[in-house]
């Protein structure tokens, strides 16, 4: 049997994190089948084709899939499904929200966030905010997978040349009508595939002094995080919020600046390579994970800092 | 309209979780336990818009162990008419509890479902998408603002990229972002008027679906701890540690 991975895009170029869990899904069975759906999306199909690790691309082109509504999409991958031992995404908002929706209408209880493939039915991933790892062992005949994408290196991008064929399109639900989506562009690298973030809590303050932390992202190349408590208070948008209930992060450096370090939010990043700690509260447990801490007023600390890597004839990018 | 509050006993989100010794789960003796967070803004977003006029009746329910019943009574004593609880032993997965919803969907014809969007306990994000699937009703998941209109609903939900605004047709599902409000906390009288609404008590073997686990859960363990770092004197050390012993600048 093959498996099926269903791939997010923006109708023109794939998104990061499904290169991460084409990585996983090829784990799994090395016959890996990718479902493109979308509208005008040919260079999409054409460019997963490209992935050594695709074995075939099913591009099903339709206007029903311009943009990304769960239950058009469900529909489609039902279609597509019969032949797969494995249906696979990646387990962000795109996965999270497909995915059971799919698993539901195949009767299959899903495997959500996997982290490791230990074989082709056992799986490792976290419970409890990354508290403990479970090694689960599904049973049901087919399965459903959505992969935690930091946990696997990206798929090589070019050298194969897979067959695209044309699928069929699913049924378009009249129930659900998109309306906008307002994303937020940005000129630095993002948050989930950055290789160093830096991130400000509740200890920011305000909103303004986001600008220290914005002075020290722009000169390390580094993306923006934030602590949900800096997002509940109106300091920064949600896209930013690293932790359990936000975005996972694995950067070679993570600087957390201004943050306590809650059980949810080390969720978000305790596996990053290495982490720094800004915090004038020598006792935060936020201390207790970092490799380099430093307790010092955020206010003080940040512009020296800014300064002391100025001074640096080279910094990595 | 009348909605249906979905709620689920979990771990208290400020306890530390500890593995057991055995490495077949976690500890949950003496652990206290509490509403899953986001199930708290479901049953807030619920008596808001009760309290605006457009829903008559709010009816939580939650399904698991005998206990479980304490989360439907503090949705009981924020607001919620009254309660259903689905009685089942060990462990249950969102495929089942789905499941056991659609039953209780069927029966009570609610107009919305509410719950939260994500457990803090399996970390699954499933059941709600589940139930939307199972009833063929829309789903609009990770809400952060709901707009409650004639027979629509308009809903802001949290996506990677930023926010998407949806517009679904009523019956939906609608899963939780704890950022859909500030859940109230419960009055003392009101703690006392909840114990006289009434739970409603269901066997989940009495509805015929089957719970048994589909996942095995071979072992649990500790992830791999972090070694201890150190803390450096000042912002010169810090740079220079990251340029020349880290090398990540």
């Amino acid at each position: 049997m093959s498996s099926l991975l269903i791939a997010e895009h923006n109708n023109k170029e794939v998104k990061p994190f499904t290169l991460n869990a084409i990585t996983a899904a090829s784990q799994i069975d090395p016959d890996l089948h990718v479902l493109v759906l979308g509208h005008n999306s040919e260079s999409v199909a054409k460019s997963i084709s490209e992935i050594p690790n695709v074995k075939k691309v099913i591009h099903v082109d339709n206007e029903i899939y311009n943009n990304y509504i769960a239950e058009n999409f469900t529909s489609a991958v039902i279609k597509h499904a019969e032949n797969y031992s494995h249906i696979v995404c990646s387990a962000n908002t795109f996965g999270k929200n497909l995915m059971p929706r799919i698993a539901a209408l195949l009767d299959i209880s899903q495997v959500s966030d996997i982290i490791k493939v230990i074989s082709a039915d056992t799986f490792l991933r976290p419970i409890y905010a990354g508290n403990a790892f479970a090694t689960v062992k599904s049973n049901d005949a087919k399965k459903c997978i959505t992969i935690r994408p930091t946990s696997f290196e990206p798929a090589e991008t070019s050298g194969g040349s897979a067959e695209i064929v044309k699928g069929d399109a699913g049924e378009q639900s009249n129930h659900t009508k998109f309306i906008k989506k307002e994303e937020i562009k940005s000129d630095r690298p993002e948050l989930g595939t950055a290789r160093i973030v830096i991130s400000g809590g509740r200890g920011m303050q305000s909103g303004e002094n986001f600008k220290l932390i914005q002075d020290v992202a722009d000169k390390l190349n580094a993306a923006i995080g934030a602590s949900r408590a800096a997002v509940d208070a109106g300091y920064i948008t949600n896209d930013h919020q690293v932790g359990q209930t936000g975005k996972v992060v694995v950067p070679d450096l993570y600087i957390a600046v201004g943050i306590s370090g809650a059980i949810q939010h080390l969720a978000g990043m305790k596996e990053s390579k290495i982490i720094v700690a800004i915090n004038k509260d020598g006792e935060a447990p936020i201390f207790s994970v970092a490799d380099y801490g430093l307790e010092a007023d955020l206010f003080d600390a940040l512009p020296k800092f800014l300064a002391e890597l100025n001074k640096l004839n080279t910094i990595q990018k | 309209m009348k909605i249906l509050v979905a709620v689920k006993r979990v771990i208290d989100y400020n306890v530390q979780v500890r593995v057991k010794e055995d490495n077949t789960g976690v500890v949950t003796d003496n652990v206290k336990m509490s509403t899953n967070p986001p199930d708290d803004n479901a049953v807030e977003e619920a008596v808001k818009i009760k309290e605006s006029g457009k829903a008559k009746e709010i009816v939580a329910i939650t399904v698991g162990e005998e206990k479980a019943q304490e989360t439907v009574r503090k949705a009981l004593a924020v607001g919620a008419d009254r309660g259903i609880h689905v009685k089942v032993d060990g462990v249950i997965e969102p495929l089942a509890v789905s499941k056991i919803l659609q039953k209780i969907v069927d029966k009570e014809k609610p107009d919305l479902v509410f719950m939260g969007k994500q457990a803090i306990d399996d970390d699954c994000n499933q059941t709600g998408q589940m139930l939307a699937a199972l009833l063929n009703w829309p789903q609009a998941t990770f809400a952060s603002k709901i707009e409650v209109k004639d027979k629509t609903l308009e809903v802001t939900r949290e996506v990677d990229e930023g926010l998407e605004t949806i517009e679904v047709n009523v019956p939906a599902i609608i899963t939780c972002d704890l950022r859909l409000n500030e859940p109230r906390y419960a009055s003392l009288p009101n703690i006392m008027k909840a114990k006289k609404k009434p739970i409603e008590q269901i066997n989940a073997a009495d509805l015929g679906i089957d719970t048994k686990p589909r996942i095995d859960q071979i072992k649990v363990e500790e992830p791999p701890k972090r070694k201890a770092g150190i803390k450096v004197a000042n912002v010169e050390e810090l740079v220079q540690k990251l340029k020349n012993e880290a090398k990540v600048i």
